[in-house]
């Protein structure tokens, strides 16, 4: 298992890259992609048009940035089960303090913000100075958030978003030719991509990827694993926050939102190539992951299959990911 | 390693292909909606029924619609009576199935209101109350946990499911003190009273016949249902079904959203992507308003819509002028379990199976609920009756 070796120069990281995306466990979920786009257009030609595409966009925007968050935890080794919950939470946060006032819109986000890392640093050092497995942090996190939300707000959400909070999410730059609107959601998303892609190239981004390889190895040359993972795991619930920034936008609040959002993320993160254990897969390849999800549940709606179907096929995908990138992995270690 | 990474892409691609094949195939026009109602949750006699009641007029004060009841038989409750001492600031226990949607939150907060209107008169005193939190294991043993202690004077229970809370609801009974049911029922008459709006059948039918009414014949209409096999829901979808396929509608089909947001935008953008929606039924008005934006996103005008008495969707009907109609699943009827209670402790006669009345909010009364709701938060329902309860307006604000 040393093909995460840290390479040095330019040339090699774009050869990993290329060689990664062509070669490795990350391949397949492009093809996927590409293939199910093909089916769907087939059936519904009108779907290949722009508008319909940056609407799909728009809606698969939020679990694209909960993918990059996951990506990071899982890649060091972890996993993080409380981002729907945390994600359920914002949003109801949101609507109780803005509650419709124009004002607060940019106070409240900074709360938010706040609230996220901090759920994201106790998970990070529950995990790695208590040494709780991740696992259980993160559940119990996801029912502290789920059960205090409740509690806070007597069982059901109360409040309203402003228009501003819902712009992000929801509007984009309107009239432009041939397109209509370009959403700000697609926008953000590909900032955050571009941003993660930075990060997993920088010093930080490699010794995470080292240390969810083997964090014995990364503790000996050096890193100090418990900052690394703590760091994933803020990396994450802040990502998180801004996908509830963007659900809330979308949708507006209703009771039920965030809820699943975890295991679509560990559902994209894995048919993305990246192996649970961590230290391997890239993050092109989760956000990959991420479109081929909501693109999947797209298809099945065009094909009329009842939304009930969603959780069986989502356990399928992350069982026969796993299977597929484990079989790979025996026959390449020896 | 290419070969088999290329087989297994090899296979996924045919297995789509297969199952767009297939599924694509005979008769997509219409896709093979089915029209006729399940069965299992359609009783064509408690339909007609429904139905029926929607023009009786109920008995009862009229602007207190929540001591109203339709065709009452009245029971008789002398062997309840408290004297002397006992009458004094009697025990009433509450075992509730949740508070885990708007509906109920707003119900529960109207009981709770009621309930401090009868301590201060000294009809009720202590008013024990547990949450199963939607758990039918954790209600059945709140139930006995009840009938253990032995001093509730009268048991309120909203039972959580029907069929599994039915063995508890007639421990209930056996313990000898009355026993009060509401919202859902169970399969079992032990209770003194079962109190109840119309019905799910009703509820639909008003949403359906609304669409019938207003569309041309021909129209596109989707309908958004929340979850498969709950009772009440099935009954309102059911009774749709009914009224649908003796239309000339064309109901494009239904999607289960779960009540979430987001999922009823995505859902409703898609349709709108293959063609025009001209109307929406809801089985519940919890996230309308989704529906509603995904309209709007899209460019295209309003359609014709049935949500519910809920304040984002009527106040987003008044804001844009929308075609609509807000069937009511009355929650006023959170009031009625505890006055009957104390009626039942006085010995005065209650009806047998107390059904409340159960209209929608029409296009005529919109503007007046919203005004009487004005400074009532957005996932608060019209007809909660407790504007006249002395801790109006603030305990609903302020939730």
């Amino acid at each position: 298992m040393t093909r995460t070796a840290v390479p040095t120069a330019p040339g090699r990281i774009a050869r990993e890259a290329v060689s990664r995306l062509v070669g490795g466990g990350s391949g397949t979920v492009f093809a996927l992609l590409i293939l199910i786009f093909a089916v769907i257009f087939a059936i519904n030609p009108s779907f290949a048009q722009p508008p319909s595409m940056l609407a799909f966009a728009k809606q698969a925007a939020p679990l694209v940035i909960l993918a990059v968050g996951q990506y990071f935890v899982i890649v060091s080794g972890e996993l993080d089960l409380s981002v729907g919950s945390l994600v359920g939470a914002q949003v109801v946060i949101a609507a109780k303090l803005i509650d419709g006032e124009e004002s607060r819109t940019v106070p409240v986000i900074l709360l938010m913000i706040a609230f996220g890392a901090l759920v994201g640093l106790v998970n990070g050092l529950v995990t790695t100075v208590l040494r709780v497995p991740s696992i259980i942090t993160t559940l119990g996190t996801m029912l502290v958030l789920y059960g205090a939300i409740r509690l806070w707000t007597g069982g059901a959400p109360t409040g309203a978003l402003s228009e501003a909070f819902r712009r992000p999410g929801r509007g984009g730059i309107e009239d432009l030719p041939v397109i209509g609107q370009l959403p700000w959601a697609l926008l953000i998303a590909l900032a955050v991509g571009a941003a993660a892609l930075a990060l997993t190239r920088s010093p930080y981004g490699r010794t995470l990827i080292a240390t969810g390889d083997n964090d014995t190895a990364a503790a000996f040359s050096g890193a100090r694993v418990w900052r690394v993972r703590t760091t994933a795991f803020v990396l994450s619930s802040l990502l998180a926050t801004a996908a509830s920034i963007l659900i809330g936008g979308f949708a507006g609040v209703t009771a039920q939102v965030g809820d699943g959002l975890e295991f679509m993320a560990i559902t994209a993160v894995v048919l993305g190539g990246v192996v649970l254990g961590g230290g391997r897969g890239t993050v092109i390849a989760a956000m990959a992951g991420a479109l081929t999800v909501e693109a999947l549940f797209t298809l099945f709606n065009q094909l009329f299959l009842p939304s009930t179907i969603q959780p069986t096929v989502q356990g399928l995908i992350i069982i026969a990911a796993v299977g597929y990138a484990a079989r790979q992995r025996s026959t390449r270690s020896p | 390693m290419r070969i088999p990474r290329a087989l297994l892409a090899g296979g996924a691609a045919m297995s789509l292909l297969l199952t767009a094949c297939t599924t694509d195939d005979p008769d997509s026009a219409d896709a093979g909606q089915e029209l006729t109602p399940d069965e299992e949750w359609f009783d064509a006699e408690e339909y007609e029924n429904q139905l029926a009641q929607r023009d009786i007029e109920p008995e009862g004060p009229e602007d207190e619609p929540w001591l109203q009841a339709i065709e009452p038989e009245m029971a008789d409750t002398s062997e309840y009576k408290l004297e002397g001492e006992d009458a004094e600031e009697p025990t009433v226990c509450f075992s509730n199935a949740s508070v885990s949607n708007p509906w109920r939150v707003t119900g529960w907060i109207t009981m709770q209101q009621q309930v401090e209107v009868l301590q201060e008169s000294g009809d009720i005193g202590e008013f024990r109350v547990s949450d199963a939190a939607d758990d039918d294991n954790q209600q059945i043993s709140d139930i006995q946990a009840f009938v253990d202690a032995g001093d509730c004077e009268a048991i309120i229970i909203s039972p959580s499911t029907t069929a599994t809370l039915t063995p508890a609801v007639e421990a209930a009974c056996e313990s000898g003190a009355p026993v009060i049911v509401f919202d859902r029922g169970v399969n079992t008459d032990c209770m003194v009273t079962f109190i109840h709006p119309i019905g799910g059948y009703a509820y639909g039918a008003d949403a359906a016949e609304f669409l019938v009414e207003e569309l041309e014949p021909g129209s596109t209409v989707l309908a958004l249902r929340i979850l498969p096999g709950v009772d009440v829901l099935e009954h309102r979808w059911a009774a749709a079904q009914q009224v649908f396929g003796d239309s000339e509608l064309d109901v494009l089909g239904f999607e289960f959203t779960e009540g979430d947001g987001a999922q009823i935008k995505d859902l409703v953008t898609q349709h709108l992507q293959r063609g025009d929606v001209d109307g929406i039924w809801m089985d519940a008005g919890d996230g309308a308003v989704a529906a509603l934006e995904a309209f709007e996103d899209a460019g295209k005008p309003y359609p014709v819509i049935s949500g519910e008495d809920e304040l984002s969707f009527m106040r987003k009907w008044q804001e844009e002028d929308i075609t609509a109609i807000a069937p009511v699943y009355s929650n006023f009827q959170w009031r009625t379990p505890v006055l009957a209670a104390s009626q039942i402790l006085n010995g005065e006669e209650v009806p047998q199976e107390w059904v409340l009345p159960q209209q929608p909010v029409t296009e005529a009364e919109l503007d007046d609920y919203l005004e009487r709701n004005a400074d009532m938060p957005s996932l608060h329902y019209a007809k909660f009756g407790g504007e006249d309860l002395p801790g109006f307006p603030d305990a609903w604000q302020d939730r």
